[in-house]
């Protein structure tokens, strides 16, 4: 089985052997074994060359074993359901994956770029920003150029099809990390009562544990897991989440995790590119089982290894959640998310088979992989021994331990000698040799001078270096949530100091190294979490695991080459971005010397591991080159993500067709039935018009609008936002908001009431009625419903909290019909009303609740067409049954349903505005002519800023109606005014072409042509025949039979004439009959 | 100052980049200064640069409380336009805009500044007249913009969902293609490089705690380096605007908001210009490097805190998705928040103040990074000569009390 998987290890490890799975990398079809991730099953097929770097294009292969890797970044996966920049070591293999590379061209092993290496000394840190600049018209071929190697792997060309969900939770303990410390801080907690979640961003818990060789409580490691785990399964209210990283930190202790549901061997993420993507998201909701063994399971084919194929045919299957949003509000966290191990910074460091210790370690002992033959093995602290002991234990050869440190290490050190391996101490690695695999290294006596230049005195030839700079904790969740940061000076490290939050940090994430002084912190930070929640920490002890006694780390920062900083081969610290020490120098010469600066000018931190890496180094060089110490240098700022998570993931189940719930009136089935084109109006659909065969909008519109003038039209209103406000002191909150004096409405009546902003502006505007002593019935525009119960809301509760006024939204409930035109009462009147609706019983601007066909309604004798209408106001339910018999009853007068636009051209030749169309927030009651409706005897809100001097000004722009000087053109909604035509020049006239084109750099500005104001409504007057506009014009109110021009692009300026903005039924009898 | 070019980068790197100069001086802070600017941002150091370059004044300290740029400037999405509705703000924008093509020569300091062209969206009827409306009056202030159809989109976004079934679906939209982005970083260096070279004084972790006015007059700061006159103060400080006012016992009509914005992880290029939509609220750019930059809506709460909340990112990326369905496996690398200063009418103040010889430029909100060279041009006039220029006279603290507002709500990107 292993023939074809050089490297793997006969026995041993935590995968599979009996479960082949099969995959492709860059085309060349390769086995791995369930248990893998993709690095190392690329690492058992002997796959060195996984990548290229950013900016110089050297070859690299991997690195690390986890979140730190920033090398292997790849292209997982084919077509819609391809994701691109995944990380190897983070990608559970599964059968059928396709893996490409990402850099590179024509590819990875040959690429043209690589070049950029060759003369890396012009692309030092920054150079981009001194060149490309002449000549100027130049910059968009430069940067062309510089975009074509933008990026590592591609978006998908297709819409993603599958689904994702987000869940809300809460827990007493949050414990983020599930190795050592994460599972005794978990296993105390829920001991002792509290309500936890644990969460782990690997396949299976154990961290750390899952790659070691110790005992735990006498069982080997992976086994006394697995107890842990069983037993935490077994608590009350213990939610595993494995696969899930937390990822975010905010405020007031709310963490966000992404779960990846389908990705494991079995999950066949990619395997069901469901081409039926359910249009109402899933329903897996029903499908969460909580499966206290192995964490939670999605429901559906996610349970059966092989039904993934399946899935395409069944095309009803409910597609399983791709990844899932957990939003926790936790009472309290602790982060045991453990420490990455640091690279060494010395020549050449990059090279492909230069790993870290830790990374080593975790194929051999986890994956049962060899990444090489003949290693070195380079450090200056005690961890890196382990993985010279798991390399010869593993048959490899070390051929030398090269430690830094003239003590060398403690007792892993003299295990080392004893097994026969060459430990040279007061060492250094110098450099590496080799380019797309190394092949040997350079070693020097070294005196500890950091900046000195040394002698290499052999070279070893092997095919592995194995590198240790100590370990950095992860203290991202720590600092994303606002904690503060001590640096260690014994341990080299930051470790999480104060808290903000309601967080402690446990393991080897708090500084701990030793596996019993993890799992005994562990213990203590769920004791103190539990103690905190006022609950009685569960005596746990630590279990035992064997404490080992190791000589301290000693800093290397820079390891010495034999030429200096500027002229060595480039030491790397931030692998991906190319950031060497050399960069690093240059940036200080150049004054970029703030922590922020310098990753800002060099590209420090900046890939896609997030400086996890290399950062901590690059901070300790750049506090050697400014003689600082590292705390005085700092740290950048952490932020979410802690490692990148999807777009799609973050926006959930939110997406197609559910970004927001389309809002349909209760008489929408009817419209789309007879054929209604629909209007986007906020979250509504509305009916635009009714074409009859044939009809194209402009006609459909006018014989709407002449049903309405000359017989009756029937029109769903529904849409309108519709407020119930009651409460003792409904009329003093009224008298406040609306512009006129409400108190002296009678009951019954309805009136048009205007609101405006506390800038004086006119913010929205309806009818309102009083249905009662304490009780209004108010109407908003569609647009502006929520808007206005959240500002009256707004006000009621924290400006005017003393009056007592409740506000009820009713738009969902009620829906309102419209009957309009002359021959309205009849069709009413026919259906049977129990009320008199003559004129003189039921007057204009009236309310009566009535029976209308038997059905109780609410009827409002109101008009937006200035024609005799009335709005019925009726239950939902019954509303399309209301419609169906109006229709009816109308069809004697050929009744006309009409839509949208019809409205606006019947209220339009009334001259009545549409807030937000003939208003743009700058326009005030008296700029539309609206004074009669503001009250000299109150106050209201607004009614102080309109006397500002500006408020005042004779020259606002004003409504006012246009007539096109043709008696023909419509002028296009948005269209300017000028005063003078003469004004326009003859570049603007004839813009279609505008000069700009072609060359952008060819743009001459020109002198500003003043504009006077602009076109906010225009349509074709059916019934008075010819065009109508509304506009907005400078002083427009004073100016009526004054000629200004419309400034028509491409065209000569058209002359228009300033009228009053009421075009038909000036006197306003027709409502009133 | 000594000129970058590709020929310098050649000599520097015959000697192994050992001889570049420093960018800028960091001096100690001098007892006083023919002017100070408090806030090293874009904004302030231009005004710096602007001063030495266009007045004479050159005896000028920055005061940064940390490090330059580290502010808003660090922290935008880098999109450049000019296409604002009102004439006011169209005009002052359309300076900046102007300064910004030719800044890379002007600083010897390579800005990026990239005119990919921006489109904005149209979703409803309402939108496309005020696209529409907007247009028209930018050629005739003399700004290039154009009205674009859905299916020029598409040919020219092919990753845009054009769909007429998308949730809202797009109708049209303005396009304008001087706009573009620029490398915001770059642009703080590159006016503090020039800045410097002229003779300013750029002063980091220097942070104004007092400002010092007797008589009605400002004669200087109090900083954590030690006092420092000056009768000429201009105080150019975003979010931190209202904060700096209390010290001269001002007052101004600014709310300080969280804004958030986020990038992917590199990407090949899928996206060679800028696509802003008000109504479904998101707006993106794809970077030299091939991240995504995506801006985020504002935070209804006020604070100073440089962090924002995640259901806002979630409705970004919600609508994101809707714009860019392909998009939703990109993954977000990583996020972060900035504090804008938000004016009631979503226009600056650059102004000057009751307090003599102190200026406050400040309420860009969410506009900011766009109208760097300009703002600090119109605001070095203003404090050269005691009075504001054409452009910048609209934008007057008073304009608050005669109601003189410049209603641009609908142009920002972001609603305020």
């Amino acid at each position: 089985m292993t023939g074809a998987q050089p490297n793997r290890l006969p026995t041993g490890g935590r995968v599979d052997r009996s479960r082949p799975l099969g995959f492709r990398f860059d085309g060349n079809a390769l086995q791995g074994f369930a248990g893998d991730t993709l690095a190392s099953a690329l690492i058992a097929n002997d796959v060195q060359l996984v990548g290229r770097s950013f900016k110089l294009r050297r070859p690299r292969g991997i690195v690390g074993s986890g979140a730190e890797e920033p090398n292997a970044i790849l292209q997982i996966g084919e077509g819609a359901t391809a994701q691109p920049n995944l990380r190897a070591t983070q990608v559970p293999l599964r059968d059928g994956l396709v893996a490409r590379t990402t850099r590179g061209w024509p590819g990875v092993r040959f690429d043209v770029g690589a070049i950029n290496d060759t003369f890396g000394r012009l692309l030092g840190a920054g150079f981009y920003y001194k060149t490309f600049m002449y000549p100027r018209a130049w910059w968009k071929l430069y940067e062309h150029a510089i975009r074509r190697s933008a990026g590592f792997g591609a978006a998908p060309t297709a819409p993603d099809p599958d689904c994702y969900e987000h869940m809300n939770a809460h827990c007493d303990v949050l414990v983020a990390g599930g190795g050592p410390a994460g599972l005794m801080a978990a296993l105390t907690a829920a001991k002792s009562g509290a309500r936890v979640i644990l969460a782990d961003e690997q396949n299976e818990f154990g961290g750390g544990l899952l790659a070691c060789t110790d005992q735990v409580d006498g069982a080997p490691a992976a086994e006394w897991v697995a107890a842990v785990v069983d037993e935490l399964g077994d608590c009350a209210d213990c939610t595993l989440l494995p696969r899930s990283t937390v990822f975010g930190y905010h405020d007031h202790n709310f963490l966000t995790i992404a779960e990846r549901c389908r990705d494991h061997p079995d999950g066949s993420a990619d395997a069901f590119s469901a081409t039926n993507r359910p249009a109402a998201g899933d329903d897996s909701t029903a499908g969460r089982q909580h499966d206290p063994r192995n964490g939670r399971t999605a429901k559906g084919p996610d349970d059966h290894p092989d039904s993934g194929a399946a899935a395409g045919h069944h095309q009803d299957t409910v597609q399983p959640v791709k990844e899932r949003l957990w939003r926790i509000r936790a009472r309290q966290v602790v982060l045991a998310q453990g420490s990455f191990e640091r690279p060494l910074v010395f020549c050449n460091n990059d090279r492909p088979g230069v790993m870290l210790a830790s990374a080593v370690s975790t194929w051999i002992n986890r994956y049962a992989v060899l990444p090489g033959r003949r290693a070195v093995v380079f450090t200056n602290n005690d961890s890196a021994y382990r993985a010279a002991l798991d390399l010869t234990e593993a048959g490899a050869e070390v051929a030398a331990v090269v430690d830094s440190r003239r003590g060398g290490a403690g007792e892993l050190g003299r295990k080392a000698l004893d097994l026969g391996i060459p430990v040279l101490q007061g060492h250094v690695v110098s450099d590496v040799a080799g380019r797309q695999r190394v092949s040997g290294a350079s070693i020097a006596r070294w005196a500890g001078d950091g900046w000195a230049t040394v002698k290499p005195t052999m070279r070893i030839d092997c095919d592995l270096v194995v590198m240790s700079g100590g370990y950095s904790p992860a203290v991202h969740l720590h600092s994303q949530a606002g904690g503060q940061l001590d640096w260690d000076e014994s341990q080299l490290g930051f470790l999480p100091a104060k808290s903000v939050q309601a967080n402690v940090s446990a393991g080897a994430g708090n500084g701990k190294s030793s596996l019993a002084e993890c799992l005994a912190d562990g213990v203590r930070a769920g004791a103190e979490t539990v103690s905190k929640l006022g609950l009685e920490p569960s005596p746990i002890e630590a279990p035992a695991a064997g404490n080992i006694d190791e000589n301290p780390i000693e800093a290397l920062w820079r390891v010495p080459a034999v030429r200096d900083a500027d002229r060595c081969p480039k030491q790397f610290i931030d692998f991906q971005n190319d950031t060497s020490v050399a960069d690093i120098k240059l940036a200080v010469r150049e004054g970029y010397r703030n922590v922020e600066h310098v990753k800002r000018y060099t590209a420090l931190g900046f890939g896609t591991d997030q400086g996890k890496l290399g950062n901590i180094n690059g901070m300790a060089v750049l506090a050697d080159i400014l003689g600082k110490s590292i705390p005085e240098v700092g740290t950048t700022t952490f932020r979410p993500a802690y490692t990148p998570v999807s777009f799609g993931v973050g926006a959930g189940e939110s997406v197609g067709e559910l970004y927001e719930p389309v809002r349909k009136t209760a008489i929408h089935e009817w419209h789309e039935a007879a054929g209604a084109p629909m209007e986007v109006v906020g979250q509504w659909h509305r009916p635009w018009y009714f074409p009859r065969d044939g009809e194209d909008m402009h006609a459909a519109v006018a014989r709407e609008c002449l049903a309405v003038r000359n017989s009756v039209g029937i029109m769903d209103a529904s849409t309108l936002g519709k407020i119930d406000a009651a409460g003792p002191d409904v009329v003093e909150f009224l008298e406040r908001i609306y512009t006129h004096d409400v108190g002296l409405m009678k009951v019954g009546r309805c009136a048009y009431g205007i609101m405006l902003g506390e800038d004086g502006m006119l913010m929205d505007d309806g009818v309102m009625a009083r249905r009662g002593e304490h009780r209004f019935y108010l109407t908003t525009t569609t647009g502006g419903a929520a808007n206005v119960l959240d500002w009256l809301e707004k006000w009621l509760q924290t400006e005017w909290p003393e009056l007592q006024v409740y506000l009820t939204s009713l738009t969902e409930h009620y829906s309102t019909i419209a009957v309009a035109g002359p021959h309205s009462r009849r069709v009413l009147d026919k259906l049977g009303c129990d009320i008199a609706l003559d004129n003189e019983s039921f007057p204009f601007m009236r309310m009566k609740p009535a029976t209308l066909a038997g059905i109780p309604v609410t009827l409002f004798r109101v008009s937006f067409s200035g024609e005799l209408a009335y709005e019925i106001n009726i239950e939902n339910s019954l509303a399309l049954a209301m419609w169906e018999k109006l229709m009816d009853a109308g069809r004697e007068f050929e009744i006309t349903p009409y839509g949208t636009e019809t409205m606006h051209v019947l209220r339009a030749e009334k001259g009545y505005v549409i807030v937000g169309q003939d208003t743009d927030g700058s326009v005030t009651p008296v700029d539309l002519g609206m004074n009669r409706l503001l009250s000299n005897e109150k106050d209201f809100l607004g009614k102080r800023s309109l006397r500002r001097p500006d408020c005042l000004r004779e020259d606002r722009k004003q409504l006012v109606g246009l007539l096109s000087s043709d008696a023909r053109t419509v002028l296009p909604e948005g269209t300017q005014l000028i005063d003078e035509a003469g004004s326009l020049a003859r570049g603007h006239r004839r813009a279609k072409r505008p000069a700009w084109r072609g060359s952008q750099l060819g743009h001459r500005s020109r002198e500003p042509i003043p504009m006077c104001g602009h076109v906010t409504s225009s349509y074709q007057s059916a019934c008075l025949g010819h065009p109508i506009a509304l506009a907005l014009v400078a002083g427009g109110q004073s100016r009526k039979g004054a000629t200004i021009h419309a400034a028509l692009p491409g065209r000569d300026p058209l002359p228009v004439e300033i009228v009053a903005p009421v075009f038909y039924d000036a006197g306003g009898q027709r409502q009133h009959v | 100052m000594k000129r970058y070019s590709a020929l310098s980068l050649v000599r520097n790197a015959l000697d192994y980049n050992r001889s570049w100069q420093t960018a800028w001086r960091s001096p100690e802070p001098k007892k006083s200064y023919d002017a100070i600017i408090v806030g090293g941002g874009g904004h302030g150091l231009a005004t710096a640069y602007y001063l030495a370059r266009d007045h004479g004044i050159r005896n000028v300290a920055v005061l940064e409380k940390g490090w330059i740029g580290g502010g808003n400037t660090g922290r935008n999405t880098t999109i450049v336009r000019s296409n604002y509705l009102w004439t006011e703000a169209a005009l002052l924008y359309e300076k900046s805009m102007q300064l910004w093509e030719g800044l890379s020569q002007e600083l010897n300091f390579n800005v990026m500044f990239s005119q990919r062209g921006v489109y904005n969206l149209g979703h409803s009827l309402q939108d496309m007249r005020d696209i529409e409306r907007r247009v028209n009056a930018n050629r005739l202030n003399g700004i290039d913009a154009e009205v674009v159809s859905t299916a020029d989109l598409k040919r020219a976004i092919p990753s845009l969902n054009t769909s007429p079934d998308a949730r809202y679906p797009i109708l049209g939209a303005s396009l304008q293609r001087r706009a573009g982005v620029a490398r915001h970083d770059a642009v703080a260096w590159g006016f503090a490089r020039a800045a410097d070279a002229l003779g300013v004084d750029i002063i980091e972790q220097c942070e104004v705690t007092g400002i010092d006015v007797r008589g009605g007059k400002a004669v200087g700061v109090e900083t954590t380096r030690g006092p420092i006159a000056s009768d000429r103060i201009g105080v150019v400080v975003a979010g931190h605007a209202s904060a700096l006012a209390r010290m001269a016992d001002l007052r101004l009509p600014i709310e300080s908001h969280p804004l958030q914005a986020f990038v992917s992880e590199p990407i090949r290029p899928v996206l060679d210009t800028v696509v802003m939509s008000g109504a479904v609220h998101g707006y993106i750019s794809q970077s030299d490097k091939g991240e995504l930059v995506i801006g985020a809506g504002i935070d209804a709460y006020n604070g100073y805190g440089q962090r924002g909340s995640f259901p806002v990112i979630e409705h970004t990326l919600q609508a994101i998705i809707e714009l860019f369905p392909a998009f939703s496996r990109v993954r977000m690398l990583r996020l972060w928040g900035g504090i804008v200063d938000v004016c009631p009418d979503a226009c600056p103040i650059v102004s000057k103040t009751p307090v003599d010889g102190l200026y406050f430029n400040c309420g860009w909100g969410t506009g900011g990074f766009k109208s760097t060279p300009g703002s600090g041009w119109v605001f070095a006039r203003t404090m050269a000569h005691d009075e504001p220029h054409e452009l910048n006279a609209p934008f007057s603290l008073e304009r608050f009390t005669t109601g003189a507002l410049i209603d641009e709500h609908g142009a920002a990107a972001v609603a305020h």
